[in-house]
């Protein structure tokens, strides 16, 4: 068997671990009837719920992968193939507080590289690794549709816009 | 000329999204009259309109939902394409945060006049989490007055709306790709024929329209269709909204009739360029479009216009450029949004967008061969025309316009290793690109 790379998607991680397995809560199944009750197939739920699960759980684990296809009548390889293609289904933890910054054109000349290199250096890690105290990790995105008010950094739900570098070590004091 | 108030009529006022405040203005007054017409009628209303659609094709949006086969065995829907992606374009944004009521309206009377079954989606991409709760307050603020749910307006017609949140992928703005994600798959587009209008999601007839498309539907049916004409000029009429970006004093959305020029639109509203430098370039419909330089911008902003003049309206997305920039840079960083977001379907443009990312960024790095341009233009030749959608075309569009027009400013590159004097690179070479 080839050697199994951490970044190969084959890797050990990939697979789910038999002895954890996940369930929904009282609540969580709640919601996950009311989307059902949505759309004429259960493959059509297969997006909200994958996005439920990962408000849950934070991301989406081969155990989620497991939980949803089981749930949503789907082969595990339909629902991975899907969390592969969609940028926003994290395939690994992310620190408390996820910072995206937009380099895209509009945003690029407004400076937002600037922003993203001043990440990089005061977090000390690479995009997409969490720092030691589990607050934070980064990235760089396409556009995000806030090109008026550009540069824009989305941190979990939330659009920051026309940020500056100052204004950004001043938001992130005050994340906990 | 004048900026017009009339679909961001509402925008400015306190509480905007209530429907408190719609219905002050008016609001549902137009699904009202509508719902006692006939289908055909508002179909009609909406050709006589000459309204062409606000995604980017600009395909008369009359002429798209007359295409939905009357009878057909499966039920039909009406998607709304809120998955507003094109890098430039902000305008979907406004109208969902700021006035979701006049896209439910526009959703009624849409859903109304194509038949379609008792419940609608709109698509909106996942990273707008406040535009999805805004929406969904607001739909349980119509179903509570009654005007979706169960025989709106005494009609007898049954319709109600989902928002449905995508999950970050730029091809599901392609409706169908968009059909496919919405049924839970990857958002790889379809072969066409059949078109969504005869074979859309789950298999029955589809409309999918953008949401500023939507939005002008209450409007129509509220004036009349002559009003609509009134604005613009023939075959480009009505209000329009702008997205203006880049490198401009004054950012934002401009609604304005279709026969707004360029030069009027940067200079006189949006407060001309950054720190008075001069223009170089202006991308005028979202990414995909073909550049201008500064000498075509005494242009009229209509789907025809730009057209003949290589370009084309697209999403209304206006990027603006300074003399500052790097068009090498600036190119470099659109191919790498299209070569990021191929769905991977479609060889020419999966490897094509890739390939030309790495030739732009190793002239951006001074390793630029004499000749990259030309190998850009025939990777361009073999990407045009030979993919599912239009995705491979809109990643050439910025690179033949660039190349074209700015063609010296490569050849700068090779021989020199850098830069033209006096523009700049924004990022940092040495820094890893993010791990999405």
């Amino acid at each position: 068997m080839a050697d199994l790379h951490p970044e190969n998607p084959y890797a050990e991680d990939r697979f789910a671990d038999p002895e954890k397995k996940l369930a929904f809560s009282p609540e969580a199944r709640e919601k996950l009837e009311w989307i059902l009750s949505r759309y004429p197939t259960r493959m059509a739920a297969l997006l909200p719920v994958l996005h439920l699960s990962q408000e849950i759980w934070g991301w989406i684990s081969p155990e989620v992968v497991l939980l949803v296809a089981d749930e949503l009548e789907l082969s595990p390889a339909t629902v991975f193939g899907v969390v592969t293609f969609y940028n926003m289904y994290n395939q690994k933890p992310v620190g408390k507080y996820f910072l995206q910054v937009c380099t895209n054109l509009s945003c690029m000349v407004r400076e937002a590289y600037d922003i993203y290199d001043h990440l990089h250096e005061k977090l000390g890690v690479a995009p997409g690794e969490i720092t030691g105290d589990g607050r934070f990790s980064f990235t760089e995105v396409e556009c995000l549709g806030s090109c008026g008010t550009a540069p824009v950094v989305q941190v979990n739900n939330d659009y920051h816009e026309q940020m500056t570098v100052a204004k950004l070590d001043e938001l992130m004091g005050r994340l906990k | 000329m004048e900026p017009l108030r009339i679909l961001s009529a509402n925008w400015d006022k306190p509480n905007s999204a209530s429907i408190a405040t719609y219905l002050e203005s008016g609001g549902y007054e137009a699904a009202k009259k509508a719902l006692a017409m006939t289908p055909d009628q508002i179909t009609q209303e909406v050709k006589d309109s000459e309204m062409r659609g606000r995604g980017g094709a600009g395909f008369p949006t009359g002429m798209k939902w007359s295409f939905v086969p009357k009878n057909a065995p499966k039920p039909t829907w009406l998607l709304c394409n809120a998955d507003e992606s094109e890098p430039g374009t902000f305008k979907d944004r406004e109208i969902i945060e700021k006035d979701p009521h006049l896209l439910i309206e526009g959703m009624i009377i849409s859903a109304f006049a194509i038949g379609s079954n008792p419940m609608g989606y709109i698509y909106i991409r996942g990273e707008f989490h406040f535009g999805a709760t805004v929406l969904d307050k607001a739909l349980e603020e119509a179903r509570e007055k009654g005007f979706l749910g169960k025989n709106i307006f005494g009609s007898g017609f049954d319709f109600d709306i989902t928002v449905h949140r995508g999950a970050g992928a730029y091809i599901c703005g392609e409706e169908t790709g968009l059909i496919e994600s919405l049924e839970g798959k990857r958002g790889q587009p379809r072969v066409k024929p059949p078109f969504p209008a005869v074979v859309g999601v789950f298999g029955g007839p589809t409309v999918v329209n953008n949401v500023e498309t939507i939005a002008c539907v209450p409007l129509i049916i509220k004036n009349g269709a002559e009003w609509f004409k009134s604005f613009g000029i023939p075959k480009n009429t009505g209000p329009k909204l702008y997205c203006v970006s880049g490198q401009v004093n004054k950012p934002g959305v401009y609604e304005f009739p279709m026969d707004i020029t360029l030069r009027e639109l940067i200079y006189d509203h949006c407060g001309g360029i950054l720190n008075g430098r001069k223009l170089k370039a202006v991308i005028p419909g979202g990414a995909s479009a073909p550049m201008l330089t500064a000498d075509e911008i005494d242009i009229q902003l209509t789907f025809d216009a730009l057209m003949k003049a290589g370009s084309m309206l697209g999403s209304a997305g206006i990027i603006v450029l300074d003399e500052s920039t790097c068009i090498v840079d600036a190119v470099w960083r659109l191919s790498k949004f299209f070569a990021h977001e191929s769905c991977g379907q479609c060889t020419p443009c999966r490897e094509g967008t890739n390939w030309m990312e790495s030739v732009l960024d190793r002239i951006e790095r001074g390793e630029g061969r004499q000749h990259d341009h030309d190998l850009l233009l025939d990777m361009a030749d073999n990407i045009g025309g030979k993919s599912l959608c239009a995705l491979g075309d809109a990643a050439i569009g910025p690179v033949i316009s660039s190349i074209q027009k700015f063609r010296s400013e490569y050849e700068y590159h090779f021989e020199h290793k850098s830069c033209l004097p006096g523009t700049k690179r924004y990022r940092r070479l040495d820094m890893p690109v993010g791990s999405h």
